[in-house]
């Protein structure tokens, strides 16, 4: 066998025999996905919505239906007309009211330009806005079947929202959030794996023998990379049963993709391993430099484009931020690698950079 | 290798290796030709394991320079690293691994197989072999141990290094890993140990004594032995503390140590004849109530020359 193999075959009965840790690094992400994809969702539901319906027949009724039946939307008070309105926003009472013209069915009728105003309680602005578009989600949808049974309707408001006119914000997040636990979890695995030979002292041995840097990583990088597919396909797997994200894109490109992000975060395991002692300051170290990163600057919950231009130039180092595009790409516009190979081979080049940095800073000899 | 034959095995001029404020080696020359079996003898924190590293290529040295099979420790590392073995003092092989994959894997990473070089480690493995499923961790120290060995052993090395191969193992277990040690000195092994137990120091053609990173001495076990150059005597009485305190108080006193269930002493005074100096003592230890006494001369033993060579520094400071 040669030395190589001989490593391969070693790191494998690790992996195998540590049974606790090997549950842990399997189910850990799956679980990730479940609690952060529903604690950091906006989806807002149950908006408590008042109609101003000043002339109430059948197509504003259709309209109130329209609110009342999505979830999003609970409709508390129809009223003939808005002097309530002041008193509802101020109690509480309601945090969005849709107010129709007098002659809202009349000027529908005629092919006349309708107006309606969309108040939202925009005390907190974000909520604000979502709750604003839904509401323009729900009209418009209104104004699209009355436009399909013949009827010219001009509604001014316009907002449209491309790849995800739901709005769920789940098909934002969960690539997102795939990035995270994948990162976390490899690059944990491979720091502690040098850092425990190193605690250990078989490190000792196995400097005292022909084994070359370059070989020892590669070979822990390698071994860890059968599990970190695994939890690709876990996490990927969920994201379409639990969250329902569309796969537009091809699943073995996203697979692909997914391994190779596996490898960068393995790579940076190895070489936050190989410049520590400690299985604890490792740890510590790869929690740091996968976590908060990945949180703050891949682009997954805060848009990188509304950050000042000094975060923007430090998130082209971060893995993340590539491989959200990618895999934002493929499942929500369902592209290929015609569009995605710069971010694909920004992944590759990191990944060397980091292999090769770990080489480097692996010590041939004992402190 | 016939060149080897005309060199050292070891070769060390003149190492030094501090860290810190520590000196851990200090001005250390020493050679060792082919199939010796040399041991060096020091207690905890003396320097054998730095300079078991330096000789490994584990850590390089501040001072001076080493050669291993003719290389120098320092510049050919990957060559020397396929060519020794090496036993680190703390166990080091994977616990979560079985006997038999631990040797496999240090066999393949030496890219040699187990069955290769099984006549060098068949003596050793045999013990092992009911065991062969268990994994490391779960064996016992003695068993521990000779599974290093063979780990050490699996890639036939042309010279192999032992960090304190023996401590923490029981006396039996001591005893039979000696055994294997020699047996693979008769096979023209060159194996450089280390202990800091003085009773196996008799095992090795040659030792070191080393002390505070110096080497006090260097040579033969019984001619060690033999350069105590004073009377010893050993002393018994039923109450050994006791006895002790009291040794300790006697004028003439030289240097008093515990050795076994007596104490080795000698007296300060130069040209006194040995039964003057065993009556003089038996007569002040019956005066202190210790009636049972017996004070007999003895012969001097490693660990009296090396006690007695350490104080000497500290007289002289």
């Amino acid at each position: 066998m040669s030395a190589f193999a001989g490593l391969l075959r070693k790191e494998g009965l690790h992996i195998l025999r540590d049974r606790r840790t090997l549950l842990v690094v399997i189910f850990m992400p799956i679980l990730q996905v479940v609690l952060f994809g529903y604690a950091i969702r906006t989806d807002i539901t149950d908006i408590r919505v008042a109609i101003v319906d000043p002339s109430p027949d059948a197509s504003t009724l259709e309209l109130r239906n329209r609110f009342s039946a999505t979830n999003a939307f609970k409709l508390v008070r129809v009223l003939p007309n808005p002097t309530l309105l002041d008193h509802l926003f101020a109690s509480g009472a309601i945090q969005e009211a849709v107010v129709l013209d007098g002659d809202f069915a009349n000027r529908l009728a005629r092919g006349l330009p309708v107006r309606i105003l969309i108040i939202a309680d925009a005390s907190e602005p974000n909520s604000g806005s979502a709750m604003e578009s839904y509401a323009l989600g729900v009209i418009q949808g209104f104004e699209r079947d009355v436009a399909t049974r013949g009827g010219t309707v001009r509604i001014a408001a316009e907002a449209r929202m491309r790849f995800n006119p739901t709005r769920a914000s789940s098909n934002l997040f969960v690539p997102g959030l795939i990035a995270f636990v994948l990162t976390v979890v490899s690059a944990l695995m491979t720091a502690i794996s040098l850092t425990r030979e190193k605690e250990t002292g078989t490190m000792e041995i196995l400097l005292v023998s022909p084994l070359k840097p370059f070989q020892i990583i590669v070979g822990k990088v390698l071994a860890y990379l059968v599990i970190g597919f695994l939890s690709v396909l876990f996490v990927v797997a969920e994201a379409r049963l639990i969250f329902n994200v569309p796969l537009r894109g091809s699943l073995l490109l996203l697979l692909g993709e997914g391994l190779l992000y596996i490898l960068t975060s393995l790579s940076l395991g190895i070489l936050i391993s190989s410049r520590t002692s400690s299985q604890r300051v490792a740890m510590i170290g790869a929690l740091a430099g996968t976590m908060l990163p990945t949180i703050l600057l891949s682009g997954f919950i805060f848009p990188l484009e509304s950050m000042p231009w000094p975060l923007r130039v430090i998130a082209n180092a971060i893995p993340a931020k590539w491989f959200v595009i990618i895999a934002r790409g493929v499942m929500l516009k369902g592209v290929g690698l015609e569009y995605l190979w710069p971010q694909t081979l920004i992944l590759l080049g990191m990944t060397v950079v980091l292999v090769a940095a770990a080489t480097r800073s692996f010590r041939i000899r004992l402190a | 290798m016939p060149t080897l034959a005309s060199t050292n095995a070891v070769e060390i001029d003149g190492l030094g290796k501090r860290f810190g404020a520590t000196v851990a080696l200090e001005n250390v020359s020493l050679a060792i030709p082919p199939g010796e079996l040399f041991g060096f003898i020091g207690p905890d924190g003396a320097g054998k394991t730095t300079l078991f590293r330096i000789l490994v290529t584990l850590i390089l040295p501040d001072q001076g320079r080493a050669t291993v099979l003719g290389r120098d420790v320092t510049t050919d590392v990957w060559d020397l690293r396929r060519r020794v073995g090496y036993m680190p003092g703390r166990f080091s092989l994977y616990p979560d691994l079985s006997v038999e994959e631990n040797l496999r894997f240090f066999a393949s990473v030496f890219g040699a197989s187990v069955e290769e070089h099984y006549d060098l480690i068949a003596p050793i493995y045999e013990q092992l072999a009911p065991f062969k499923d268990r994994p490391a961790g779960a064996l016992s120290g003695g068993m521990k141990q000779k599974l290093a060995l063979c780990c050490a052993l699996v890639h036939r090395p042309e010279i192999l290094f032992l960090d304190e191969p023996t401590t923490g193992v029981d006396a039996v277990s001591r005893r039979e890993f000696w055994e294997l040690l020699d047996r693979l000195k008769a096979s023209g092994l060159t194996i450089v140990v280390s202990t800091p137990y003085m009773d196996e120091a008799n095992r090795c053609g040659r030792v070191a004594l080393i002390q505070r990173g110096r080497i006090l001495a260097i040579d033969t076990p019984t001619r060690i032995a033999e350069s105590f150059g004073r009377p010893l005597f050993a002393v018994r009485a039923g109450k050994r503390y006791p006895l002790l305190l009291a040794v300790r108080e006697y004028a003439n006193a030289g240097t008093v140590f515990p050795f076994g269930d007596a104490l080795h002493y000698t007296d300060r005074r130069d040209g006194l004849m040995p039964d003057a100096i065993a009556s003089g003592l038996r007569d002040y230890l019956r005066g202190r109530g210790f009636a049972d006494v017996e004070v007999k001369l003895t012969a001097p033993t490693i660990e009296d020359s090396f006690m007695a060579r350490m104080g000497e520094p500290e007289r002289a400071a």
